[in-house]
């Protein structure tokens, strides 16, 4: 929750409570979720690339949902519950995660720069709709943006886990 | 097929996979140091302006602000081909030009600091397109050069570098021609390769003259090289790579940014990082050069190409680096395309006041061929000619021969690709699907679809030196010393797999040194489809020669000679008696076997890739989709098959088969503003809008390496955007002839038909 002068965050079960200002290590109005991930928390798994929303880099799952952590205000995030791609390891186990795992099993990624946005994009999906079509998981990915081409086999890597699921 | 390998060719997961899907890959701006400042550039909104005087106080005077660097403050430090680009200068000469640096404890501090710079500008008149450029009373660009022409030539490609097509007889050709066609044709749209990660560098400063550079390059041993120059041979650079998030060829030079982050560290004694915003990526960061063709083209009936004659254009934008390189690769690259006789294929770089040029995957070829092929496609046209016929008909084969980039003749030593074209257009049913030109492959109702076909071929598949280490390990392990940054292409593993095939040992047990010129030999990067013949053979060669040393060692303890010995899973054995043998511990873990391995440039082959296109059109509407595409290669063998297929799925990402149909940097010709530079506005494809590929590949093995490979990546953007002109003309039956093929290009063109057949009827 945020009070006066700090506000608290959840990301991948660990809580933060940060100070709200503008000096190093705190949260200052203008700061954007992205930037407070990479450059506070040193979550630096979370990509940026177009910084405008447009090209899905970014993704984060908030609250169950996949957001934009380039267009979210930190100071908007108070008690909410965030997903990065380093919180998605069993943390007991330390085993990637299904969709983690068939990224790697089909090489659906080639430079790698979009792939933890594509994978938290997938896994929002997964969350929510466990068994999508084709066409939902299409357009799930339709704001994640790549340019070596590799959406075939992310395609394929998250209708593998979408079909393994129970 | 080729022979059965026990890691070539099989599939296997990339080294750096795990690290990719956990977030843990390190991209430059992923780094973290201490003391790390800022920086940001003061960029210029007039597109030619001499700058009469900057006052930097307010700016220096803002808290957190470490430095504020003009042209005032530095040497004069140049980069460009000639060397005429001064990293600042009291000139600027486009919209997005450099003014001032400046470096802060954070980057918002440093991006509000850039409005307090006053700069006084005096505007100078501009010009914006080749035409204007070339006028006898254009303004120029560079008051040391005559014109806004360039010279020729690049000292990196030597003295008779190759500067056009000139032999033969072309007059002769015109008279042996049975068709001859002709006019001006451009691929001038400047598609950009986009790579999602904005390049920036990290410099730390060492007095009194060294600097370390961590980059987003994807050819880190040549930026130490580059800046060498840049900085007046006076600065040694130690050059570390990383992960790099897409290159596409447009990170072969990173200089600029490299050099104000030197700059800045120079003048701060603190490590400073600059990473471009999207804006600064696709403003003032490398652009596909502006191509446009004056062409003649003389053709027999049974397709052969007699002559070809014209002048080619090329737009370079501010200044060039490799525009030079590129003409001289892309006019190789055309004799590959067409084995013609008589040449006067002449050329002008012209500079203009826009964003520079450098290098993009296609470097030149693809620029010229999409420029040149609606020449032929018109000659094709009258004589009735099907155009995979006549592509088949003029492509290189054995006892063919070229001109390549350093201006020597090559007699041609690689495969006939003919039956690989032929494979392809089985696949995707050319024959049946080929009604003749301006016709449509099939039409419902206000849909119709057209066909098309596209062909590249690249000889820098064994451009450059390459250098590689492999040191041998005495647990039976191995470490590769290679300045190589995995860029997306998974050439890290591939290496590592090449080596374990030679060293017979798992690619587990062999580890890869960062990209680190401290640390490694030379290499020149993974750039023009060269990381498989060029790269690997340096990396074969290594542990060739680390098995040779290995080998003469344990021959001495064994009694045998080096050559009835082999080693396998980190035993060494005699061939004729494996149960006589040795572990690699014979070397004792006091020894170093280090294996070097160097590749010297071979342009005797090239690659080669055919696409073909089924495109719908919308009459009523001009809206284009992109059904189907075919991709036929001849590899040779494949190394990394998983690889090989996400590499030529790439062909219509990264401004390929796309800057046909959509893609486009759009200018204001009279500002000089770049108008759509940002991932919103400037168009891509998305995930819902996928064509359906097919990639046909043969295997018949090259003289290259140990494993008769070559690669083939750089090139698959290159054959589809003239195939998609071809074909969407033929879905709407009249000529297309500027990309992209935008529905209000569409429209008109219809338009125009329906009025011309009405008034012909």
């Amino acid at each position: 929750m945020r009070s006066k002068d700090t506000i608290q965050l959840y990301i991948n079960n660990n809580s933060y409570k940060l100070d709200i200002g503008d000096r190093p290590g705190q949260v200052d109005p203008s700061h954007t979720l992205v930037f407070t991930l990479r450059e506070t928390l040193g979550l630096t798994g979370t990509k940026i690339s177009c910084g405008q929303g447009a090209c899905g880099a970014c993704t984060v799952i908030m609250d169950g949902k996949a957001v934009l952590s380039c267009g979210i205000l930190t100071v908007e995030c108070g008690g909410k519950e965030i997903i990065t791609i380093e919180g998605l390891r069993n943390p007991k186990t330390g085993e990637l995660d299904p969709l983690q795992q068939a990224f790697i099993d089909y090489t659906a990624f080639q430079c790698g720069y979009c792939t933890p946005g594509m994978i938290l994009t997938s896994k929002a999906l997964l969350n929510k709709n466990p068994h999508p079509s084709e066409e939902m998981i299409l357009e799930a990915l339709s704001g994640n943006f790549c340019r070596c081409v590799s959406h075939y086999r992310v395609l394929e890597a998250v209708i593998s886990v979408a079909e393994n699921r129970e | 097929m080729g022979k059965e390998y026990r890691y070539v060719g099989k599939p296997m997961k990339r080294r750096d996979g795990e690290e990719i899907v956990t977030g843990s890959a390190l991209f430059l701006d992923d780094l973290k140091l201490p003391n790390l400042l800022y920086g940001k550039v003061l960029r210029s909104p007039h597109a030619h302006a001499h700058i009469k005087n900057i006052d930097k106080s307010k700016a220096e005077a803002m808290p957190g602000v470490r430095t504020v660097v003009t042209w005032e403050d530095i040497p004069d430090w140049r980069g460009g081909t000639p060397r005429n680009v001064r990293v600042l200068d009291k000139k600027v000469r486009y919209v997005g030009d450099a003014v001032a640096l400046v470096a802060a404890v954070s980057e918002q501090i440093a991006e509000e600091a850039l409005p307090l710079i006053e700069v006084d500008y005096e505007i100078l008149p501009a010009v914006f397109d080749i035409n204007a450029a070339l006028k006898p009373d254009a303004p120029l660009l560079y008051e040391e050069l005559e014109s806004n022409i360039l010279p020729g030539g690049t000292p990196i490609y030597g003295p008779k570098c190759l500067k056009g097509v000139v032999y033969g007889d072309v007059d002769k050709g015109f008279e042996d021609a049975d068709i001859i066609s002709e006019g001006i044709f451009g691929y001038e749209n400047i598609p950009n390769a986009l790579p999602p990660e904005p390049p920036g560098a990290i410099a730390i400063w060492e007095p009194p003259n060294k600097a370390t550079i961590y980059g987003s390059s994807q050819a880190p041993y040549m930026d130490k090289v580059s800046l060498y120059h840049v900085f007046n041979r006076e600065v040694d650079v130690r050059s570390i790579g990383h992960h790099v998030g897409g290159g596409f060829g447009t990170k072969l030079m990173c200089w600029q940014v490299q050099a104000y982050a030197i700059i800045l560290s120079r003048a701060t004694g603190c490590p400073v990082k600059i990473t471009f915003s999207k804006e600064e990526q696709m403003t003032s960061f490398t652009l596909r050069v502006g191509s446009r063709i004056r062409a003649k083209v003389g053709m027999k009936t049974d397709g052969t190409i007699t002559a070809v004659q014209g002048t080619w254009f090329v737009d370079t934008g501010y200044y060039s680096f490799t525009t030079q390189c590129q003409v001289a690769v892309g006019s190789g690259e055309l004799q590959l395309f067409a084995q013609c006789r008589n040449w006067d294929l002449q050329n002008k770089i012209v500079v203009t006041n826009r964003n520079a040029s450098g290098a993009t995957r296609g470097f030149g070829g693809q620029e010229l061929k999409c420029s040149l092929i609606p020449v032929l496609s018109l000659a094709m046209e009258k004589a009735g000619l099907d155009p995979l016929e006549v592509i088949k008909k003029n492509f290189i084969k054995p006892g063919g021969g070229y001109f390549w980039r350093n201006g020597e003749w090559y007699d041609y030593r690689g495969i006939d690709f003919s039956e690989m074209m032929d494979r392809g257009a089985e696949r995707f049913g050319w024959k049946d699907k080929w009604k003749g030109w301006l016709r449509p492959s099939a039409v419902n109702g206000a849909l119709r679809r057209g066909i098309g076909v596209g062909v590249h071929g690249n000889a820098d598949i064994g451009e450059d030196a390459a250098e590689a280490y492999i040191q041998l390990g005495y647990q039976g392990t191995a470490t590769i010393f290679l300045c190589v940054s995995e860029h997306g292409t998974g050439q890290k593993t591939n290496y590592a797999r090449v080596a374990a095939e030679v060293l017979q040992i798992p690619p587990e047990r062999i580890t890869m040194s960062p990209a680190d010129t401290l640390v490694t030999p030379f290499e020149f990067g993974p750039v023009g489809s060269r990381g498989t013949y060029a790269i690997s053979s340096a990396v074969i060669n290594a542990a060739e020669n680390a098995r040779k040393q290995l080998l003469e060692m344990a021959s001495r303890k064994l009694g045998a000679s080096p050559e009835d010995l082999d080693t396998v899973d980190g035993k060494i054995f005699v061939k004729k008696e494996p149960e006589k043998g040795l572990k690699w511990s014979v070397m004792g873990n006091d020894r170093t076997i280090l294996g070097y391995g160097r590749f010297e440039p071979d342009f005797t082959m090239c690659n080669c890739l055919m696409s073909f296109v089924e495109i719908e059109v919308n009459t009523e509407t001009g809206e284009t989709r992109l059904v189907r595409v075919v991709n036929a290669t001849d590899i040779g063998q494949i190394i990394d098959p998983v690889g090989l297929e996400n590499q030529l799925n790439g062909c219509w990402g990264s401004a390929g088969i796309d800057s046909a149909l959509f893609e486009e940097t759009i200018i204001d010709r009279k500002t000089g503003n770049i108008l759509n530079a940002n991932l919103i506005d400037y168009p891509w494809r998305t995930f819902k809008e996928l064509p359906d590929i097919e990639n046909v590949v043969l295997e018949t093995p090259f003289p290259s390496h140990r494993f008769h490979a070559v690669g083939i990546a750089e090139i698959t953007t290159s054959p589809g955007p003239s195939a998609v002109l071809m074909a969407a003309s033929n879905a709407i039956g009249t000529w297309l002839q500027q990309y992209p093929v935008t529905p209000d290009r569409i429209l008109k063109a219809l338009g125009e038909k329906d009025t011309a057949g009405r008034s012909e009827g």
